[in-house]
């Protein structure tokens, strides 16, 4: 070996190997059309969801069919919104005429005007809006009025659930897709020759964690300027503490499903298997991300769900989000995840490494995790 | 000079190896030979610590192997692979890096190589595109791309047409020559037996033969003898069973005999006519696989 080409090399650590893998997966990502499409769409539904509803918002005025003279114009009457009662379809006609109407699914309602008496006619249901705007508005003061609409709680849970559950298939998929690419290409062989199991383990999934954040940062980020925007309810204060628990339950949460990925998807070797391999643990991100919905209203069964590490980056949020957790709430569920999280590592890592050079048929997930218990 | 010794693998019940033991030496190509699960990818899957023994040790110049030496250790796997989608270049810069180069000494050595292997006009293009010839091409340079210590290689002929063999074997050449040792299995034995220094043979997880080539022949020569003569119809009735009769042509004729029936028959044939050649058979590597193993 001559001096000039000894000077090129160093030993490589163990970080630098690290960040080397961790390099290329996202590198890769970057490159793939699928990729930037996926991440493109993602912002764009942020966005949507966000502007879209204020947009359309406010209430639609009702059609009508008016009977007889009405003392006051009907078109410039106008709710405290500034958004117009009515839409007038029809004067003057009489009352058998518009009660047709009505049936026809023409208009939503009909008033008749008397000597000095309004009638208004529905089909089915009493028309409210049109009854609103004849009504006298009564004095309305609130006692709570920081409180959250049970409404907008279910929407932030809703928007940490989907933005938990897109991020953990997406790259989840995508880290499951790497391992098996590499098996069945056998360029594995190669790399375990030069890098430890663990290096190579830890690269992809650091790698596409950083990605998967950098997503939903991204996201977040469009989504807090489509409500300033638009002026929404929601301020971004209230949002605020709940969003920060939400990152970092998140980014402990991604590593240990990615890490799960990875071990089940190294038990197979080719890319057809990767979804029953997976399969197990989408199961484990899908139930709480259904529960989640279903919690919504419960405390009892949300507070459950934030304890529980798979379900926690959704729970613990929404549960900061409508105030019902305590102080050291996060924080215990937080290291009850961090602990997890290194157990499912130290498991996967040791499945991975069992299974990477073992191709052909399915590993039987349970034989591996029993050998990887048992330190072979 | 890299050194197996008492090197045992068992998966579940089955022993895969049992007490290899032998040695590549420096500068030297050394042929793998052993039929299909004979041991052959386990044993070149410990060298590389892809796999550990049981109990054993390799040992490269004395110490045994760890895990920075092995940084400096060269594979092409059996099955091939590399990333499907990544560039060419790209791959063998990552590959280099993994083994500890900065990025700009991997760029140099890359391009280099992808010249010396005519791979320079593809350099930027995706793996999947290349024809399979060149995927192969691809292949060795990413098993050359750190410039190796030590060269191991799982079936480098397998599925190669005629010029990519002759590529392969020039490559394995100019890299023993730099000095470094090569390990090369096969089963195709011609190619073995033209190219190697040292032969190593295994079957049943146990080494039968290990050894310089021609150490190797005159070990395993028979005492089979050719006597080139044209029309050798005479010679079966002329032994009359003082020997045996070997594969017979228009001009030649094979025989097993003692010293002093061997001397006779040459002497009666010099007595008959022209004698074109009287030679020792040496075993050909077939031969000789065939024998130990058997």
């Amino acid at each position: 070996m001559s001096a000039a080409v000894s000077d090129q090399i160093t030993q490589p650590t163990f970080v630098a190997t690290v960040r080397l893998v961790a390099e290329r997966e996202i590198t890769t990502r970057l490159r793939s059309k699928a990729f930037r499409w996926m991440f493109g769409l993602l912002l764009l539904a942020a966005a949507a969801a966000t502007v879209l509803p204020n947009l359309v918002g406010g209430a639609d005025p009702v059609s009508v069919a008016v009977v007889g003279t009405s003392p006051v114009d009907l078109d410039t009457m106008k709710d405290s919104d500034g958004a117009a009662y009515f839409d007038v379809r029809d004067r003057s006609v009489d009352r058998p005429a518009a009660e047709q109407l009505l049936r026809d699914g023409d208009v939503d309602a009909v008033l008749v005007f008397g000597d000095d008496s309004l009638t208004v006619l529905g089909l089915r249901d009493p028309p409210t809006r049109a009854v609103q705007a004849f009504s006298a508005a009564p004095k309305v003061e609130l006692v709570d009025p920081t409180g959250h609409d049970p409404a907008v709680a279910y929407f932030v849970t809703i928007a940490f659930g989907v933005l938990f559950f897109l991020a953990a298939s997406l790259f989840g998929t995508q880290i499951a897709q790497s391992v098996v690419e590499e098996k069945a290409t056998r360029i594995v062989e190669i790399l375990l020759s030069t890098v430890p199991a663990r290096a190579l383990l830890t690269g992809k999934v650091l790698g596409n964690s950083a990605l998967a954040i950098a997503q939903i940062v991204g996201v977040a980020a469009v989504a807090l300027l489509g409500l300033a925007l638009t002026g929404d309810a929601i301020s971004v204060g209230d949002l605020s503490a709940p969003i920060l628990w939400f990152v970092v339950f998140f980014a402990f949460g991604f590593v240990m499903v990615a890490a799960l990925f990875a071990a089940t998807a190294s038990l197979v070797s080719r890319s057809e298997d990767i979804g029953s391999a997976t399969s197990p643990v989408t199961m484990l991100i899908m139930i709480p991300y259904v529960l989640s919905f279903v919690a919504h209203d419960n405390v009892l069964l949300t507070r459950v769900l934030a304890w529980l590490p798979f379900s926690a980056p959704i729970s613990m949020p929404s549960l900061v989000f409508s105030g019902d957790a305590h102080w050291w709430e996060p924080l215990g569920s937080l290291a009850l995840l961090v602990v997890t999280t290194v157990a499912v590592i130290a498991v996967g890592e040791r499945v991975y490494r069992n299974s990477l050079l073992r191709t052909g048929g399915k590993i039987p997930l349970r034989d591996a995790v029993r050998d990887a218990v048992a330190g072979r | 000079m890299l050194v197996l010794d008492g090197v045992t693998k068992s998966y579940g019940e089955r022993r895969a190896l049992d007490d290899v033991g032998f040695t590549i030496e420096a500068g030297r190509l050394t042929g793998f030979v052993g039929g299909n699960g004979a041991g052959k990818t386990t044993t070149m899957r410990i060298i590389l610590g892809v796999l550990a023994a049981d109990s054993g040790s390799v040992l490269i110049d004395g110490i045994p192997v760890s895990a920075a030496a092995r940084r400096r250790f060269g594979y092409m796997p059996e099955e091939r692979g590399l990333y499907p989608k990544m560039r060419v270049r790209e791959q063998l810069v990552y590959l280099a890096r993994l083994h500890g180069w900065t990025a700009a000494a991997a760029g140099r050595s890359a391009d280099g190589l992808l010249e010396q292997l005519e791979l320079g006009a593809r350099a930027d293009d995706p793996l999947e595109s290349l024809s399979l010839g060149n995927q192969q091409r691809a292949q060795i340079a990413a098993a050359l791309v750190h410039q190796p210590d030590l060269l191991v290689l799982d079936e480098p002929f397998s599925g190669l047409d005629v010029m990519a063999v002759d590529l392969v074997q020039n490559v394995l050449k100019e890299q023993a020559a730099r000095g470094v040792p090569v390990l090369f299995s096969s089963h195709q034995l011609d190619v073995v037996e033209r190219l190697c220094d040292d032969l190593v043979i295994i079957a049943g997880g146990q080494i039968r033969a290990a050894g310089r080539r021609d150490e190797l022949r005159a070990q395993y020569a028979r005492r089979v003898w050719e006597l080139g003569v044209d029309d050798p119809d005479w010679v079966p009735g002329w032994l009359d069973g003082r020997g045996t009769v070997g594969a017979t042509t228009d001009t030649s004729v094979q025989l097993e005999a003692p010293d002093d029936v061997r001397r006779d028959l040459l002497a009666t044939a010099i007595a008959r006519g022209p004698v074109h050649s009287w030679r020792h058979v040496q075993p050909s590597l077939a031969e000789i696989f065939r024998e130990v193993v058997g």
